[in-house]
């Protein structure tokens, strides 16, 4: 983050979150500069996508102040791209690749249906940039997993975001498309300046990409550089349990008590059960 | 052939056709949404909740047509505040439904009068339409068409993915009962005409046939008027055409949208292999 100067995009600040009476997190500081790719991990349930939702102003904070693009966060801001937890389409939609990229641009107006010359000419562009061209026009239900995923990816970046929050966008995917995703990202977050905040699980494909973690277990939080974060001192105080990280052929191996390595399937985050 | 041209010098042939064409158009246009919101049960469900509320329009204002679309906004609203969660919307329809077939039976107990306007409900009578009923429909028919219009394109997103939608600042929620009243006063407008039993034929077959041709939205749309046309139009003219044989409109109405969709299944079909052939050259390509 010393490389860009500047204010921060996304600025939470001594934020807290209550959601139906559990107390996510609390007292959280964390300023997202330009450019930046964080990683937000942790175990379910610790309000992952909850920080997302309250980004994207669908979930209010009940302490502390969050700023997005130097405002409240509110529904609908174009300074923010969605890209949500993969949710595969009904194979028999009447929707193609191109025009759900198309509702990007243009899916929150009223008024006449057809898209104008400029949003057909932008989800052109954006298709190609994403490499999605060859199937923007089947049907999005016929496609693969990792070809819906470019595709909501081109969708949330139709509004031009400075901040793109990413749900999970490679659950379901292979390696190969994994990486093109992480690719497709961080190419454009340089490119444009703008910051990607990423939900996941998969901690060992993104580790190359990030610039910081977020990560929220047990109502704590910590906040750094992954090799500053993801060792066995810092996961121990954060979850409050034993838990040892494990680098183990380049990969890293988060483990907590009662599970070994190969239990932890994906080696991301694991479910602490004490 | 000249005896159908002599029928629809008759004012009875003419509303019906009105009647029939305002109707595909409505119809067909809810059509692909309905197929995409997974609520063919619910166009079920307010269809046959028309019987029961034109019982009561009788019953208290003389008016079967009248208590119909009133009850058709009431069964709308219930239907959406009963169903907030998708996964509860079909349930919430079941028990609307059986309790309000249960009402329209023990109401219909009350009314001793002529009942074939509130039957005529249960099976459509596209020939006793009247200019009156001719302008009620216009005046839906440009209300529904307007209405659709204008919400077509955060419909559509919010139908495809009501999560983004959402965040994108569509008011999902809101939409999801707009197009609840437009389908309910669509399908009680309809039912009249085609029966509530029928009216599947216009609200559900084209969009399904539509599908089979194209996956671009407002080509499905535009497809499925169009064949509701064909369906609606067609099949009153085949019944006129075949007065003698005595078969209801509505019945050839059915058969004729049913026609389609088989036509538009096997040409499906039928165009497939090649489809699925550049799908994978393409796949090879990347």
């Amino acid at each position: 983050m010393t490389k860009t100067p500047g204010a921060p995009l996304v600025s939470f600040q001594d934020a807290g979150l209550t959601v139906g009476g559990r107390r996510l997190w609390s007292h959280l500081d964390l300023g997202v500069m330009p450019g930046e790719f964080i990683a937000i991990l942790g175990p379910n349930g610790a309000g992952k996508t909850s920080m997302l939702r309250a980004a994207l102003g669908l979930e209010p904070l009940s302490e502390g102040t969050l700023s997005v693009g130097g405002s409240v966060p509110r529904r609908g801001s174009a300074a923010v791209g969605y890209v949500p937890q993969q949710k595969i389409f009904d194979r028999d939609l009447a929707l193609r690749g191109r025009d759900l990229v198309m509702l990007g641009a243009d899916g929150h107006r009223f008024g006449w249906p057809l898209p104008s010359r400029r949003v057909r000419a932008d989800a052109a562009r954006m298709i190609d940039a994403v490499g999605a061209s060859s199937y923007a026009d089947a049907p999005v239900g016929r496609l693969s997993g990792g070809e819906q995923q470019r595709l909501r990816i081109a969708q949330a970046l139709m509004s031009n975001p400075k901040v793109l929050l990413c749900d999970e966008p490679l659950t379901s995917l292979d390696l190969s498309h994994q990486e093109g995703v992480l690719d497709l990202l961080d190419r454009r977050r340089r490119d444009s300046d703008s910051a990607v905040l990423m939900v996941t699980h998969e901690v060992n494909p993104v580790l190359p990409f990030v610039d910081r973690i977020v990560y929220l277990a047990a109502g704590n939080w910590a906040v750094g550089a992954p090799d500053e974060i993801l060792t066995s001192e810092r996961l121990t105080a954060l979850y409050g349990t034993p838990i040892d990280v494990l680098h183990v052929r380049g990969r890293v191996i988060v483990v907590g008590a009662g599970q070994t390595p190969d239990a932890s399937h994906h080696c991301g985050p694991i479910e602490v059960s004490a | 052939m000249s005896d159908l041209w002599t029928y629809l010098q008759y004012p009875f042939a003419q509303h019906a056709l009105i009647a029939a064409t305002l109707i595909a158009i409505t119809s067909g246009l809810i059509a692909p949404f309905v197929a995409m919101r997974d609520m063919a049960f619910a166009v079920h469900g307010t269809a046959e909740l028309a019987f029961p509320t034109a019982v009561a329009g009788l019953l208290i204002a003389g008016d079967a047509v009248g208590g119909a679309l009133a009850g058709s906004v009431v069964v709308a609203v219930a239907i959406w505040w009963l169903g907030r969660q998708r996964s509860e919307r079909n349930t919430a329809i079941g028990v609307l439904l059986a309790f309000g077939l249960g009402l329209g039976a023990f109401l219909l107990s009350f009314y001793h009068g002529f009942a074939s306007a509130a039957t005529n409900i249960l099976f459509g009578s596209i020939v006793s339409v009247s200019t009156k009923d001719v302008a009620l429909l216009a005046v839906i028919a440009v209300l529904v068409v307007v209405v659709m219009i204008v919400i077509y394109r955060p419909l559509l997103f919010a139908s495809v993915d009501a999560d983004v939608a959402a965040a994108r600042g569509v008011p999902v929620g809101p939409l999801g009962l707009v197009f609840l009243l437009v389908l309910a006063v669509t399908v009680t407008e309809a039912a009249q005409i085609v029966g509530t039993l029928l009216v599947l034929s216009l609200t559900i077959t084209p969009a399904a046939a539509a599908r089979r041709w194209s996956a671009n939205p407002l080509v499905v749309s535009g497809l499925a008027i169009l064949f509701a046309l064909i369906a609606a139009d067609g099949g009153f003219l085949l019944s006129l055409a075949f007065i003698d044989a005595d078969v209801k409109a509505s019945v050839m109405i059915s058969f004729l949208s049913f026609a389609i969709y088989l036509v538009s299944l096997a040409v499906a079909r039928w165009r497939d292999p090649r489809a699925r052939a550049s799908a994978a050259k393409s796949v090879a390509v990347t």
